[in-house]
């Protein structure tokens, strides 16, 4: 089961351990992990689940879909390093996983 | 002769149910205002989500005709995920105006990228989450105010006296506009959404091109006096030196104040009164709150959620396609009926009843989705959470004494008046 670390824009730290195929989003959500809200459940729609990836992590991750780039273009302060967390689906290969909370979400 | 008007609403809501249920598909349309006004179009919707969730309408209003209803919360996602098929450049009420019609105002939600991306981002910062806490303070401040000075012991509009009152400083505050003149906004805002086509007692068109003329005056001398001054926080100062907005025309300025004054004036509003019928119609909401005010939390987004202010969006096809099994032609008008998804028991559990501790509040539609998702949603946010907790912490009762009266429009959904009274 892979780990992911959440560090808030607080530096409060939150770590957890999610089922494989899990998506990054949910592993917050589930977790009650704070400032992660998912309001449209998944669906790359609300861009309430922005994360800034851990610069080491960011090839392993992978890159944003088309849909969720144009969708970056709706959030406070994003960055080179932007996902959202729905579109990131854990695997062992992300284990050990770091990304840090924006301020609040849009 | 009995009039309408006096009519018992138990009649009315039963005439409409059975209409409804008896009237052969084709001919329901639930862009029909009068649904409205009686509050009775969801009758409509609960049949069109069983029986033809994505539905074909005419409407006999000259500039709706023919047009898609989009009911289930599923398809309403999908279509407003999709803005590659789905287009807002006709506009986002199923209103259409013949071509060059000076009513028809560009503004950004009613634009597709990249150019709404553009000036959607000049806006934004206004609004975004960092900058909620400079506002903080202030609304509660004047929340606290508005709620002090209200009668006791008498009869009064809530829909004047609070949500109006509140909705209108917020905006004032936005614009760093005028304070004493900030009636205007609300009225500007009336203006720009009335229609005589679909509500007979609306101003007649020229008329209210001439209030929205008068608006876009007033703003210009505001514009003038940001534009030679340095860069600040406000709404026109931004519009004002954003790079994307800065070299925008009379017309497409005019287009975006209205998009904002609406946006930050109707929506809130309307929820603001919303908020309140709903408690009151459901004393056990009410009293899980009193006993545990931490629910505002949650208590806010299901207001959003009961109330869906603007009811629908509209959304053009821009190439033949399907949805939910029927087919779609490129040019066909499309309204996404949040109000509808908002309570489709196939993605929302009890969608029926106003819950004040339920379990994933916040996955409404009233905001929209995708990349026209509601700018300003966690101002809204935040006003009417502020606004609750001073209510609570002042008033153990607020009665609602008659019954609301409902605007006639299928787009905005709202109250002119709610008589309340507040015991000493």
């Amino acid at each position: 089961m892979p780990k992911v670390t959440f560090v808030a824009f607080t530096g409060c730290v939150h770590t957890v351990e999610v089922p494989v195929g899990t998506t990054l989003m949910r592993a917050a959500t589930d977790n009650r992990v704070p400032g992660i809200d998912g309001d449209c459940g998944g669906n790359c729609a609300c861009a309430t689940c922005h994360i800034y990836v851990d610069p080491i992590w960011s090839d392993r991750v992978g890159t944003r879909t088309a849909t969720e780039e144009d969708m970056l273009n709706i959030v406070a302060e994003p960055r080179g390093n932007s996902r959202l967390a729905c579109q990131i689906v854990l695997t062992d290969a992300l284990n050990g996983l770091i990304v840090s909370l924006p301020e609040a979400q849009h | 002769m009995k009039t309408t008007a006096s009519v018992e609403p138990a009649a009315i809501g039963a005439a409409a149910r059975a209409r409804a249920a008896l009237l052969p598909l084709e001919e329901l349309n639930p862009a029909d205002p009068q649904g409205f006004v009686d509050d009775t179009v969801g009758y409509v919707f609960e049949r069109l989500r069983r029986e033809d969730p994505v539905h074909r309408s005419h409407s006999p209003i000259p500039g709706i005709d023919t047009y898609w209803s989009v009911t289930r919360y599923r398809d309403i996602m999908q279509v407003d995920t999709s803005h590659g098929i789905y287009s807002s450049e006709d506009g986002i009420t199923l209103m259409d105006f013949p071509p060059g019609d000076e009513q028809k105002l560009p503004m950004f939600i009613a634009m597709d990228p990249p150019k709404h991306d553009e000036q959607r981002k000049a806006v934004g910062p206004i609004v975004a989450p960092s900058n909620l806490n400079n506002w903080q303070g202030l609304i509660r401040e004047r929340t606290a105010k508005v709620l002090d000075g209200l009668p006791r012991n008498e009869t009064f509009n809530w829909v004047d006296k609070v949500s109006i009152e509140l909705t209108t400083h917020m905006l004032a505050t936005l614009f760093d506009f005028p304070l004493q003149d900030r009636r205007l906004l609300t009225h500007w805002s009336d203006m720009a959404t009335s229609n005589k086509l679909t509500n007979p007692d609306a101003p007649e068109p020229e008329v209210r091109m001439a209030e929205l003329r008068k608006m876009l005056e007033y703003f210009t001398r505001l514009w003038n006096e940001r534009i030679n001054a340095p860069p600040r926080t406000d709404l026109v100062s931004m519009l004002a030196h954003g790079p994307a907005t800065r070299n925008m025309g009379p017309t497409e300025y005019m287009g975006n104040l209205i998009l904002l004054i609406v946006g930050g004036n109707d929506t809130t509003r309307n929820s603001m009164t919303g908020g309140l019928l709903a408690l009151h119609e459901h004393p056990q909401e009410m009293s899980k709150l009193r006993a545990n005010p931490a629910l505002i939390d949650s208590l806010v987004p299901e207001i959003i959620r009961w109330q869906t202010p603007l009811a629908y969006m509209r959304r053009s096809a821009l190439v033949d396609t399907e949805l939910g099994g029927k087919q779609i032609r490129k040019g066909d008008k499309l309204a996404m009926w949040y109000l509808s998804g908002n309570r489709d028991e196939s993605a929302i559990p009890e969608p029926n009843r106003f819950i004040v501790d339920r379990e994933r509040p916040r996955q409404h539609l009233s905001f929209g989705f995708g990349i026209h998702r509601c700018v300003g949603n966690r101002l809204a946010e935040l006003q009417l959470k502020i606004l609750w907790e001073e209510i609570l912490r002042r008033f153990e009762v607020i009665e609602v004494v008659g019954k609301p009266t409902r605007i006639r429009s299928a787009f905005v959904r709202g109250f002119s008046d709610l008589p309340v009274r507040i015991p000493s």
